[in-house]
């Protein structure tokens, strides 16, 4: 099963929804112990909310969501829950897991924010998250602030928005998106079946 | 870049079980278009940007309903939804994103109680608020308002309120800025005087409004046609457009639109 962590801040259903619907068995899981029960094939960090309340709120989680990173787990990080997985944001003092290396920053000046649409992917590494995606299929961003890995060779795309940025982000079983797979239509769902069928292999 | 969105409305009469889409004229007469989470899996595949689904009874008592047609939609339909009519409280907000809504619309309640807007934008994020803007053109000077240059003569736009039954006094430029300090995340701005003509958006409007304001401008109120769209969306500065009947009795589909767009030179999702 997929253990999906309501870190209580707002709607999961899209994301139960759509991970349900191409194949996978999602199941919500609102504290640690469920998820050490749990006993998760995957795990996904949807993305509602600001950084330093999900932080707050995602701590309970963090000894046991190390251990399955470290198992091998996979694990999909959703917006907030991409961003979460860096060491540090201009949003909150709070600090992130730091299993990615890098920073959060707020999107540049002259352009609005949040960023809040569809944008277009830049692919640069073919891998098994974005089989079937393609350089200008549009996915749907809504965020304010955006990662800068310290090493570039874990950008998968990229964006444009006022700036080249970090779209999607995938290190060993780590796999982190920026914009929200479960509100990007048929595309979306692509890259949410490919990340089912990592967790089946 | 970002693309411009195509926004279908979809107009829902609560008052039968499960709700259906219906279309007014300016505010008015009724005709009958569909079950709602039917229409929107038909827009989905079409190509549509996100979807609104307004209770255009406004009723408090149906939230429910509503909260109903939202979760089966959004069993299928995997784009943003917004939720508005009947938007009165945080509890009602909370309803609606709990069924599986990204945004909800305010407009009654904001213009009663701004400080909706802050405390929605503050629990659930600036991107889940949007601020509906119902406008009419006012013509002749006034002191205090912002006036602005038509070919029918200088006007100023007022806020109307309970489903354009009502008038407010408000000015709309000036309460879509406080809206944005407030924390809305778009502006859904309807004109009154276009709203079912099929004439064509108020272009003056929605050019004023979103030169007023940094958020995204949804234009409503007036498509008749893809050109239509094509026109507010390349002379504005406005972000998404939104239609209701044009899409809802098969006149024309998104992906018309869309081509249509495209041809004129505006970026879109195709």
């Amino acid at each position: 099963m997929i253990a999906i962590i309501d870190y209580g801040m707002g709607n999961l259903r899209s994301i139960h929804n759509a991970l349900a619907k191409v194949g996978g068995n999602p199941v919500i899981v609102s504290d640690s112990n469920a998820l050490l029960d749990a006993d998760a094939d995957a795990v996904v960090i949807p993305g509602v909310g600001s950084f330093g309340d999900a932080m707050r709120n995602l701590t309970p989680f963090s000894d046991r969501l190390f251990d399955l990173v470290d198992s091998g787990t996979p694990l999909l990080g959703i917006c907030i829950g991409m961003q979460v997985l860096f060491e540090r944001s201009e949003e909150s003092d709070a600090a992130g897991f730091g299993l990615l290396e890098g920073d959060v920053i707020r999107l540049p000046d002259g352009v609005k924010i949040p960023q809040m649409g569809w944008n277009e992917l830049t692919i640069r590494s073919d891998t098994d998250l974005l089989a079937g995606i393609n350089d200008g299929d549009f996915f749907y961003f809504v965020h304010s602030y955006y990662c800068v890995p310290e090493d570039e060779r874990v950008i998968a795309a990229t964006t444009d928005y006022g700036v080249d940025m970090a779209a999607v982000v995938e290190k060993d079983n780590i796999h982190a998106v920026q914009f929200h797979p479960e509100k990007s239509s048929k595309k979306g769902l692509k890259i949410l079946k490919n990340f089912v069928e990592m967790v089946k292999c | 870049m970002l693309a411009k969105r195509i926004i279908p409305c979809l107009d829902c009469d609560l008052g039968v079980p499960h709700g259906r889409v219906v279309k007014g004229v300016q505010f008015k007469q009724i005709r009958y278009a569909g079950i709602p989470w039917e229409l929107a899996e038909e827009y989905d595949r079409q190509g549509a940007d996100e979807l609104i689904f307004l209770d255009i009874t406004a009723s408090h008592e149906r939230r429910e309903t509503m909260a109903k047609v939202i979760e089966k939609t959004s069993e299928n339909v995997f784009m943003p939804l917004t939720v508005g009519g009947g938007i009165r409280a945080l509890a009602d907000a909370r309803t609606a994103f709990n069924s599986g809504a990204d945004k909800v619309s305010v407009n009654t309640a904001a213009l009663k109680n701004p400080d909706l807007i802050n405390d929605i934008a503050k629990y659930f994020g600036n991107q889940a608020c949007v601020l509906a803007i119902d406008a009419k053109r006012r013509y002749g000077r006034e002191p205090g308002r912002e006036m602005v240059d038509t070919p029918d003569g200088e006007c100023w736009f007022e806020c109307s309120f309970y489903g354009g039954r009502e008038f407010t006094g408000i000015d709309a430029i000036q309460w879509a800025i406080e809206a944005e300090e407030r924390g809305a995340g778009d502006i859904m701005l309807t004109s009154m005087d276009r709203d079912g003509t099929k004439d064509g958006f108020d272009i003056e409007l929605t050019k004023a409004v979103s030169d007023s304001v940094n958020i995204p401008v949804i234009a409503s109120g007036g498509c008749g046609n893809p050109e239509h769209i094509l026109e507010v969306l390349r002379d504005t500065n406005a972000s998404a457009a939104l239609a209701a009947s044009i899409f809802h009795f098969g006149e024309y589909t998104v992906g018309e639109v869309k081509e249509c767009l495209r041809k004129g030179g505006v970026h879109v999702r195709m």
